[in-house]
């Protein structure tokens, strides 16, 4: 009983200092924007903590964050290796491949309009498919290790980059090909000055939806086989073994590295897009 | 003094459209001399875009012929014949306004020097020296409209083409503009083909005007601006300039009449 | 309409690469085992064919080529396999056949159903909470942009244990991965379409002194409506994911992913790929059902589809 009431004072001492802080003067500035959330975390986080030890709920269904953040800690070393494993190898090489591969097929179908307008719906189609299901027969061609994981990431960020490029080059006006065309340019310098250029914040919403996409691959991909390293297999195996902590602490490193790599994009995208409406 | 530089006889065009075809220019003929400054005005649908676009060689006539500097309108634009403006500035929002004014010249080709040399000289021209480093979206309406002429100017066609370029802004910045292109054309010598809805800006402007009329696209009148060259702003008060007006409107209205 | 002879033309495209993809990918099988029924095999070492790839392997040895299409335990079984592998285990099985794809289809989907409509639910109803409540707003629309971010998915095989060792068991700890795959989406979604309104309508309504309630089903959820579509396009296609990977990790029976479990473990790739095909046109169709009503509502609300 007292636990319920500690944990609701917390929640209520958390929500009223938001509510302060949310109708305050200064609420949109950049440094409340980032507290807010914080605090609510922090709130959110207390009360399970409160909540987990006091009620002696099972570590096999909820670890408290306290013992979470201890494995997290001394599970550095494991935790770096299984990142570099899934995240490193897996991951950012499928992305790149992936990525690589949509912008080449993209800039071939361009100069055949019949063939864009065939692959915009055929690959949105694509995109909603549970491609993650396509994990085992990687496995099976490439290998156990992160050389099939890769093969995943790559399909599954082909299709919505691939879209987003293709339906990005078609985005130009009327008035900016007409413009092109008085001055004599050719198929390149218009690609080149005006259709690459302007496809940009579609290119980039597609690399951005892509590392999301990046990161479940690699990690789902594991679930299929794996050697004795890497995130989806410590998350598959200490599930196994009922050591719900370490499956916490690997779920906190998927959160990081999903928001830094999301991150990173969004950063790109505002240095060469800095010229759209939305980044201005 | 009489060079001809554009010809156009007889033209037609037709659209195919989802509701059938449209008689967009019908048995159009004219010819522009070099340094003429010829407005085209008529309500919409009278052809007079068309008529600049198949000047400019992005609409092929049906029917007839038309030439540029004795060169087919294609041929033209592969010569670099004209500068085009747009109703829009159409600027590139990732290039700042000097780079802008360079794109039509680095597809041309131009040295690295000749780029910077003569962006400064048509960014001087248009009054917009010094704002090279900014970009397209901070800066006014009409600046931008000013910066699309430049981008017009760079290569140093003889021929300017411009449709309803000052259209989208207020009456003001547009009054202010017109005295500038005035002077510019005063300048640069250019041969310019204008245009607009607006009877006042095709008067004061003009050395030729040409009455268009609707369904299907055609000219009604050519009129001959007996306006001296050098045009205060206040001219627009002056007798002459009324009765110019007049019958531009004469013959606005008479090309509406077929039609009832 | 104009778009289905494209269409088309890409998928006997990527049907043709496929076709193609068969003969290298299969010739080292296909090889070995035509040797043992006494064909003429070059090299006849099947180590020394080890050392070459598997289109100059069928290159050498022409008469395999055809053998790559009919293997039981091809390494990529050819289209018209996997279809035929589709037809057996839906059409002409019956519905409650442990091997009836369709079985293992509602099993998946109604997981995926229930997940998806709780998981749109309280999404619709979190957003309604972050438009009116500005601290609401503050503090959680971060989160829920964030959470877009980070590969949730990744916390499915916990979801089944965790709920599995307080004695829940079956369909609902699945549905739950699938309501929170689809929740996230759809308050995103969801708040952008209610904020869609602008300063103008919203000030139109103020002349009338419209009350909140009002200004809610009278502008904001309409307009919050081509919004929510996109948001649940989205989410039905997560959820089926969800669902999917939930099946994984413990050894489910039934179920798509069990489907694909058991091909991967048991050296039955047609089982697997015909399971991967079923899901994807499960996919495709709820996708495509979602896309129908969409259309029906918008142009019975008077908006353009998108």
């Amino acid at each position: 009983m007292t636990a319920w009431i500690l944990a609701i004072a917390i929640w209520a001492a958390g929500w009223y200092l938001n509510h302060r802080l949310a109708h305050a003067a200064l609420s949109d500035s950049r440094a409340y924007a980032l507290l807010i959330p914080i605090i609510f975390g922090v709130t959110l986080i207390l009360m399970w903590e409160v909540l987990v030890t006091m009620l002696d709920v099972s570590a096999v269904i909820l670890p408290p964050p306290s013992m979470i953040s201890a494995r997290f800690a001394e599970s550095l070393p494991l935790l770096w290796a299984d990142f570099e494993q899934t995240i490193v190898k897996g991951a950012m090489t499928g992305y790149v491949i992936g990525a690589l591969a949509a912008f080449a097929v993209a800039i071939l179908a361009d100069r055949s309009p019949f063939l864009t307008k065939g692959i915009l719906p055929v690959g949105a189609f694509m995109a909603a498919l549970p491609i993650v299901g396509t994990a085992p027969i990687f496995v099976k061609w490439l290998g156990s290790d992160w050389q099939s994981k890769a093969a995943v990431v790559g399909v599954m960020v082909f299709f919505p980059i691939l879209v987003n490029t293709v339906a990005g080059l078609k985005d130009t006006s009327a008035m900016q090909r007409d413009l092109m065309r008085t001055y004599g340019a050719g198929y390149w310098p218009t690609l080149l000055k005006l259709r690459l250029p302007a496809a940009m914040p579609f290119i980039f919403n597609g690399l951005k939806i892509a590392t999301t996409l990046a990161l479940i691959g690699a990690i789902v991909a594991e679930f299929f086989g794996s050697p004795t390293l890497g995130m989806g297999f410590r998350i598959s195996t200490s599930v196994g073994q009922l050591a719900l902590d370490m499956v916490w602490a690997e779920i906190i490193v998927a959160a990081i590295a999903g928001s830094v790599f999301y991150g990173a994009m969004a950063l790109i995208e505002k240095r060469v897009t800095f010229w759209h409406p939305s980044q201005r | 003094m009489t060079d001809t530089v554009i010809r156009a006889q007889h033209l037609d065009l037709t659209f195919e459209t989802n509701d059938g075809p449209v008689h967009a220019l019908k048995d159009v003929s004219l010819d522009i001399q070099k340094g003429d400054f010829v407005s085209f005005i008529g309500p919409s649908g009278c052809g007079k875009t068309t008529f600049l676009r198949c000047i400019a060689g992005l609409e092929q006539p049906t029917d007839g012929k038309i030439s540029v500097n004795g060169m087919t309108p294609d041929e033209a634009r592969r010569a670099r014949a004209y500068g085009y403006v747009f109703q829009a500035a159409g600027l590139y929002p990732w290039r700042t306004i000097g780079r802008n004014v360079k794109l039509p010249l680095e597809i041309m080709g131009f040295s690295r020097a000749e780029q910077n040399e003569r962006m400064n000289r048509v960014l001087e021209l248009v009054d917009l020296a010094g704002f090279e480093k900014k970009f397209p979206w901070q800066l006014s309406g009409g600046m931008q409209q000013r910066a699309s002429i430049a981008r017009a100017l760079a290569f140093d066609a003889d021929i300017l083409l411009m449709d309803e370029p000052f259209g989208a802004l207020d009456e003001i910045v547009r009054d202010h503009l017109n005295e500038q292109l005035l002077s510019l054309w005063a300048r640069t010598e250019k041969t310019i083909g204008f245009v607009t809805h607006s009877i006042p800006e095709a008067v004061y402007l003009s050395t030729k005007i040409v009455v268009m009329s609707p369904r299907p696209g055609r000219i009604s009148d050519v009129i001959e601006s007996p306006l001296p060259k050098e045009r205060p702003l206040d001219i627009r008060d002056t007798p002459e300039f009324i009765e110019i007006a007049h019958r531009v409107r004469d013959g606005l209205r008479a090309g509406h009449g077929n039609e009832v | 309409m104009n778009r289905i002879l494209p269409a088309l033309t890409v998928v006997a495209i990527i049907l043709a690469f496929w076709t193609l993809a068969v003969i290298p990918m299969n010739a080292h099988i296909t090889a070995d085992q035509a040797q043992r029924s006494g064909l003429e095999i070059t090299p006849e070492e099947p180590a020394a064919r080890q050392d070459i790839s598997g289109l100059a392997l069928a290159l050498r040895n022409p008469q395999i080529i055809p053998l790559t299409y009919t293997q039981t335990r091809p390494r990529l079984p050819s289209p018209h396999q996997v279809a035929v592998e589709l037809w057996e285990t839906t059409v002409k099985k019956k519905v409650t056949s442990k091997r009836s794809l369709v079985y293992h289809g509602w099993v998946t989907l109604s997981a995926t159903l229930l997940g998806f409509a709780i998981g749109t639910g309280l999404g619709i109803l979190l957003a309604i909470g972050i438009v009116y409540n500005r601290t609401m707003d503050k503090s959680v629309m971060p989160w829920a942009i964030t959470s877009q971010t980070i590969p949730i998915l990744a916390l499915a095989p916990m979801v089944i244990v965790m709920l599995g060792s307080i004695g829940i068991q079956g369909l609902l700890p699945k549905a739950i991965i699938s309501a929170y795959l689809s929740f996230f989406p759809v308050v995103v979604g969801m708040v952008k379409g209610l904020r869609s309104p602008d300063a103008m309508q919203l000030d139109l309504l103020r002349t009338y002194s419209a009350n909140k309630n009002q200004g809610f089903w009278k502008l904001r959820l309409p307009s919050s409506i081509p919004y929510l579509f996109a948001s649940l396009k989205i989410g039905i296609s997560a959820s089926l994911v969800g669902a999917i990977v939930g099946e994984l990790p413990t050894g489910a029976r039934a179920g798509f992913g069990a489907r694909m479990l058991v091909g991967d473990q048991y050296g039955q790739p047609l089982v697997t790929w015909a399971a991967l095909f079923a899901a994807a046109i499960t996919a495709a169709a709820l996708v495509a059902i979602l896309s129908l009503i969409e259309r029906q509502t918008l142009r019975s609300m008077g908006m353009k589809t998108a």
